[in-house]
């Protein structure tokens, strides 16, 4: 080994015939860095920038500004248009508030469940085979939890399990779950949360065993029970996982396509639609790219408080500088 | 605490105890067998209909199977052939193999100078790139449908290769970074001192001693781009270039609620995450974690 000291941060010996442009280092971490940030840059930031400029336009079916609206489609969307918002009624109903419901029903209940789940796993020996069971849907693809899903709520007590369940063990008339305004979200909803309460029990069960053994067991010696030691201690441990899930569970609300697509579309009528959906079908159903292009806007406002969210976290705990 | 007298709980020594203790828990054994029940039931249900004929899955439940037995793989057959599965199943892996190929070496390059490189800026374009990580796609969708037929290229795979490689991108960065400044100091520096470059160090030092991290990366990437719908919608016209996931939504649409086609379509597609859940548990777990902050 070498042991002759180098001097400066350089890490070629001098001597070596390299372009002097290679012998800075800093030159050659802009050369790592530089197709990551050409990519981003061109299909990330680029378009970005793009659709907002095209939120204040409306277009041909080519995707062409045609002509420049101001604001004129954000207000639109705000106030005039019942599919994304409908104040007409109270409670108001549309995609914005569907999405809405979601972000509090499914966030709740997922990380409840999730909680729930690691919590009473932690008590029994086959706690790996049941996480494993509630995990696996993590893996299955959105578009195949709504086909598994579209069959559990068939109509037919003879094909949907659901309404068998129903009909033989409680005497209730069928339900066409996907086929009714007052129903539908919720059918879905609990369908996604089948498909996510895995994530949120994996990180939750993680963080319950990070918790030392020591300090359960000195609850116990002073006579706690095992109510009072999740709720005085593995509770409080677990809020920071607990705020981890919900920001995640929260940004999936706010991207939710893929479920609702191939489960109803959005209907019937416009019941289940949610910002995603609608933001395609104004795309290419009815090809108008500014409009679209305004929804969009409308996601990316409500994702930035998460994304400061998790930078600020990243920042505390010294993953980001 | 609420109640002082009760004695601490002994580990159960003998077989009355147990009995006692198992007894005692009876209301957590229900509980999570009526978790493991709804957990299982939809899929297992769908799974069963897979293999059951037509005729059957519209008259009866799949439940009743057990009593009434009738397997066939009639259905597998025709959504292979007729529906166009097959020729999907290999299209997907043509999307998929370069959409995790490509966003792993320039991600991981990229993180290498992100922690062991210093450049001006460094700390701010990383944070920007962070940023990007939550970012929708919806975000990009107008303006690159403009830019691939611009390009020329919205009709082959081209569009949506590139569009997965960017959105990857942010994360790969991150978790890729986030791995390789825990690497040893020490060990980087030695190898500056012997005389290696940038380019040797990241490729001999760096990323032998970074696996765990590229598979976990890889494997939630793979899934990602596997199970994604609406890239494919958007970006994929040609027929004869469906993925899976679309030419299921496409049979949908052409033929209704066929559950002999549905069910053994949505089976096929679910085949390879569930190999790769039950093969690398432990990376596919971690790297869906990881992936959580996307």
């Amino acid at each position: 080994m070498s042991s002759q000291p180098v001097p400066g941060p350089v890490g070629r010996p001098r001597g070596r015939r390299l372009p002097a442009i290679f012998r800075h280092q800093g030159w050659q971490g802009l050369l790592f860095i530089a197709p990551a940030v050409i990519l981003l840059g061109t299909l990330v930031a680029y378009p970005l920038v793009w659709t907002i400029v095209y939120s204040f336009g409306d277009t041909n079916s080519r995707l062409d500004i045609v002509s420049w609206v101001g604001f004129d489609n954000f207000e639109r969307l705000f106030t005039r248009d019942r599919v994304f918002l409908d104040r007409e009624d109270f409670p108001p109903e549309g995609a914005l508030v569907n999405n809405l419901k979601w972000a509090f029903l499914y966030t709740t209940i997922s990380l409840g469940l999730g909680l729930l789940i690691a919590v009473l796993a932690t008590r029994v020996r086959y706690e790996s085979i049941i996480k494993a069971i509630v995990f696996v849907p993590m893996a299955i693809a959105a578009t195949a939890v709504a086909i598994i899903w579209k069959f559990v709520y068939e109509p037919d007590p003879d094909i949907g399990v659901a309404n068998a369940v129903l009909t033989n063990f409680f005497n209730v008339d069928p339900i066409v779950f996907l086929g009714r305004a007052d129903t539908v979200n919720y059918a879905i909803i609990f369908a996604y949360v089948w498909a996510s309460t895995g994530f949120a029990m994996v990180v939750l069960s993680a963080a319950l065993k990070g918790i030392p053994e020591e300090i359960i067991e000195a609850a116990k010696t002073d006579g706690a029970n095992e109510w009072a030691i999740f709720r005085r201690i593995q509770f409080p441990l677990l809020s920071l996982p607990m705020a981890v899930v919900t920001v995640w569970l929260t940004i999936n609300v706010i991207k939710l396509f893929d479920v609702i697509y191939v489960l109803t579309g959005g209907g019937p009528g416009n019941a289940s639609e949610v910002i995603a959906t609608q933001m395609f079908a104004e795309l290419f159903a009815n090809g108008e790219g500014g409009y679209a292009a305004a929804i969009a806007v409308v996601m990316l406002v409500l994702v930035l408080p998460l994304m400061i969210w998790n930078i600020s976290r990243f920042r505390s705990e010294r993953v980001v500088t | 605490m609420t109640v002082a007298a009760e004695t601490p709980r002994q580990p159960a020594a003998t077989v009355s105890q147990r009995i006692v203790r198992f007894i005692a828990r009876t209301p957590v054994h229900i509980a999570l067998l009526v978790i493991a029940v709804i957990w299982l039931v939809p899929t297992v249900g769908l799974a069963i209909t897979s293999f059951r004929p037509r005729d059957k899955i519209q008259a009866t439940g799949w439940w009743t199977t057990f009593n009434d037995f009738a397997f066939t793989l009639h259905n597998y057959d025709l959504v292979l052939d007729n529906a166009g599965m097959g020729s999907s199943f290999v299209n997907s892996v043509i999307i998929t193999v370069p959409s995790t190929i490509l966003p792993l070496t320039i991600g991981a390059a990229a993180a290498y100078a992100f922690s062991w490189i210093s450049f001006p800026f460094r700390d701010t374009i990383f944070l920007i790139i962070v940023a990007l990580m939550v970012v929708p796609i919806q975000m990009a969708l107008v303006p690159l449908l403009r830019l691939f037929r611009d390009l020329g290229v919205s009709d082959w795979y081209v569009g949506i290769w590139l569009a997965h490689t960017a959105f990857g991108l942010p994360l790969a960065v991150f978790l890729l970074r986030n791995f390789f400044i825990t690497l040893p100091r020490d060990l980087i520096e030695a190898a500056r001192v012997d005389g290696a470059s940038n380019l040797r160090i990241f490729l001999r030092v760096v990323l032998p001693l970074s696996v765990p991290a590229l598979a976990s990366y890889g494997i939630f990437q793979f899934l990602w781009v596997w199970n994604d719908l609406i890239m494919a919608l958007v970006f994929i016209s040609d027929s004869d270039l469906f993925p899976m996931t679309k030419r299921i939504v496409e049979t949908q649409g052409t033929f209704g609620a066929e559950y002999h086609l549905l069910a053994s379509g949505a089976f096929l597609l679910m085949v390879v995450p569930l190999i790769v859940f039950f093969a690398l548990q432990r990376y596919f777990v971690q790297g869906l974690l990881a992936g959580s902050v996307k």
